[in-house]
């Protein structure tokens, strides 16, 4: 920094401003004329278009085809012997990876009072319930009579019929059905106060409708004291339920007596493989949030991206060791069926999928987040990002059908050609686009009270000739 | 040395009702694979989906061949069905309880009208011996008139594999019973053994020692496949002695 005069402390701090939401504070009722206004714009043609067409392939390629393949049975899909999993599970394992990148952000940094997750909590953790929303749907595409889905619920019967406790698919209800539920209520804690806002500036159906949501919050000092005790408390019980969430559905198939899935590391490698995928796609949602929205961008800013690089960086770091153990593992227990499975996998039909799945998974982000200025940009990021979900998906592609097409009966082997299950795949990604544009018309996408809170806490302090931020501490 | 019959073994090892099969005498003719179709009300799946990987049988002849061409070798024919395991890997993993054990007959029952088509059994039998009926197959007009009436017949989206005949085992004990003594070794057997025209397949009681095939079962001849994953399977294959 020759170049940088020492004595220019105030263009240093206009540069810090610019840089950091924290330190460039407005008034809190100025944020939340932004918000509202983000909220309340009159859509562009632009949406509504994409608004159609998202709503007709939900309508099409989501409850169309669903009617077709309850009606017709499981034989429009691609499954077969012994291919019995595709990828109605490997969407399933898909989706709640997507979900967990919410529970990170906004409780794990929650906890960890990482600064730069205030304004995008909620982005990410409506991110856990419309993705958890899909891994729903999918599981019970997946099933070969859905209508009896109850069935696997714990409920009372007159034949007093429980569900079996030894099966990891029963675990997997109850952990899935926890995570959604306490997800939710994640969700909707913070959002009281930002409801409560809104219901004081908006008319109309609107006024009623966050009426009801703020369930007559006033913003009084004990109000406050409830909601933070609330949501300390499901932010350190969520961390628990996202852990044990992935490593359930990990044991699915790790609990499973077949070549290759039989793996006890399977748990944090799923969870690692989550957050991997997780993150790019809050990359990506924070992105198009950032450029489609208005306001947004004063609330999110480049930290915010180079943030996330970060995480997606040490995420992929650890993915490539949780697989690399994995397959070497497995590699080294010198069983046959496994060595011919791992060979199936890279010198198989389905080779390309593997090597594309290292490229984008772990040299593509390698290359491209070490870099500050790379990774602050939306548009990399976001390339990055959907490259990394690409890859994970054809991870679980790799690991569901493709590993199921090699058993301890070779007469049995063979490779799996999905069907009706691909329409409806998009299906689920049209219907998690759609719900999220309709959450952004419908709720406030920034908590403004959090963002004001860091707000704040920091402070420029002066010591001699030099300026620093200091952040207070809250609670 | 210990000789096998003096081994004392669990329930589950033994099994109650088993089978032996000679792979030497073995022709690969598939009366066997017919004569189930017709016992069991198995639904035929058609060409298409049969080429694609869904033929339902209960019972299938594998075959495989050693070596590389032209110096090519077959091996001997291969029939493989439920094992009937006494330690099930399907067991366990259907959430439902449709796929369960039956502690009097020792064998993997399949409650057809409980399954609600997870498949994770069939995913997690090592034997890959279950069919899922993945559609709801037709059965043309003179087909409709050789359904078992003793058998139910499964409807789409559920699970079914080999049941050792339980209707024949249930029609034998109900006969001895009326007439007040026990089922006698080869009163009866399963529709693949009694259509085997070499023999090759024999069924009966493993747990009394004078029955045939606990004999043929003893002699320490055979092998029990995948038997390392600790399956306890009653099927005991024998090939080439």
């Amino acid at each position: 920094m020759a170049d940088k005069k020492p004595h220019d402390e105030h263009s240093h701090e206009e540069e810090m401003r610019k840089k950091h939401l924290m330190l460039d504070p407005l008034p809190r009722g100025k944020m939340n004329e932004m918000v509202m206004e983000a909220m309340l714009e009159k859509p562009t043609w632009k949406f509504w278009v994409v608004f159609l067409v998202l709503s007709f392939i939900v309508a099409y390629c989501l409850f169309y085809k669903w009617y077709v393949l309850i009606t017709k049975g499981q034989g429009e899909a691609g499954v077969m012997r012994p291919d019995y999993w595709g990828i109605f599970l490997v969407n399933t394992v898909f989706w709640i990876g997507i979900s967990h990148a919410g529970t990170f952000i906004s409780a794990i940094l929650r906890v960890f009072k990482a600064e730069f997750r205030r304004p995008f909590t909620r982005i990410a953790e409506l991110m856990t319930t419309f993705g958890l929303v899909q891994a729903g749907f999918s599981v019970l595409m997946h099933m070969g009579r859905t209508w009896l889905f109850y069935w696997l619920i714990p409920y009372p019967n007159q034949r007093m019929l429980w569900p079996n406790l030894h099966s990891p698919l029963t675990w997997d209800l109850l952990a899935i059905t926890t995570y959604l539920l306490s997800s939710t209520m994640y969700l909707f804690l913070p959002l009281i106060p930002d409801v409560a806002m809104a219901r004081d500036r908006s008319t109309g159906w609107r006024k009623k409708f966050y009426r009801v949501l703020a369930l007559g919050f006033r913003g009084t000092e004990g109000e406050w004291r409830h909601l933070h005790n609330a949501m300390n408390i499901f932010a350190f019980a969520i961390i628990p339920v996202m852990f044990s969430v992935h490593t359930i559905v990990s044991w699915d198939f790790a609990a499973a007596t077949r070549p290759g899935w039989s793996s006890t590391i399977y748990g944090p490698y799923f969870i690692v493989g989550a957050l991997h995928s997780g993150m790019g796609a809050a990359a990506v949602v924070l992105a198009v949030v950032q450029g489609t929205m208005k306001n947004m961008k004063y609330f999110v800013r480049g930290e915010h991206f180079d943030a996330i690089g970060k995480l997606m960086l040490i995420i992929s770091m650890s993915w490539a060791y949780f697989y690399f153990n994995d397959y070497i593992v497995q590699w080294y227990g010198g069983d046959k069926w496994t060595r011919i499975m791992l060979h199936f996998h890279e010198a198989g039909p389905l080779g390309w999928m593997w090597f594309t799945m290292l490229i984008v998974n772990i040299a593509i982000p390698w290359a491209v987040l070490w870099n500050a200025k790379w990774r602050s940009n939306p548009w990399i990021i976001s390339v990055v990002g959907i490259g990394i979900n690409v890859g994970m998906w054809f991870e679980r592609y790799l690991i569901v059908p493709v590993s199921v097409a090699i058993n301890r009966m070779p007469f049995t082997w063979r490779l799996y050609q999905p069907g009706i299950e691909v329409p409806m795949g998009i299906g689920t990604l049209a219907l998690f686009i759609l719900l999220y544009m309709m959450a952004s018309k419908l709720i406030p996408f920034i908590p403004v009270w959090e963002v004001q809170e860091g707000q704040l806490a920091h402070e420029f302090k002066k010591f001699g000739r030099e300026t620093v931020v200091s952040v207070s501490e809250l609670e | 040395m210990i000789r096998p019959d003096e081994v004392k073994m669990s329930v589950e090892e033994t099994g109650k009702w088993g089978m032996t099969i000679n792979q030497d005498v073995c022709t690969g003719c598939q009366a066997c694979v017919a004569a189930c179709a017709m016992e069991n009300n198995i639904s035929f799946v058609g060409e298409e989906d049969s080429g694609y990987g869904r033929s339902m049988h209960w019972i299938r002849i594998e075959r495989f061949w050693e070596g590389e061409y032209p110096d090519v070798r077959m091996t001997p024919q291969q029939p493989m069905m439920c094992q009937q395991c006494g330690h099930a890997t399907c067991e366990p993993v259907c959430p439902a309880f449709a796929t369960v054990h039956s502690q009097a007959e020792q064998l993997n029952l399949q409650v057809y009208n409980r399954c609600v088509g997870t498949r994770y059994c069939a995913n997690n039998c090592p034997y890959q011996v279950r069919a899922f009926n993945w559609r709801d197959y037709q059965r043309p007009e003179p087909l409709s008139n050789q359904l078992n009436p003793d058998v139910t017949v499964r409807r789409m989206g559920v699970m079914e594999k080999c049941t050792f005949c339980i209707q024949r085992i249930h029609r034998a004990q109900d006969t001895a019973k009326s007439e007040g003594r026990e089922v006698m070794d080869g009163e009866f057997t399963t529709a693949c053994a009694q259509a085997c025209p070499a023999d090759a397949i024999v069924f009966g009681r493993v747990d009394k020692p004078e029955t045939l095939v606990a004999q043929i079962t003893n002699n320490g001849r055979g092998t029990k496949h995948l038997a390392e994953l600790g399956t306890l399977p009653h099927v005991t294959y024998f090939k080439e002695g």
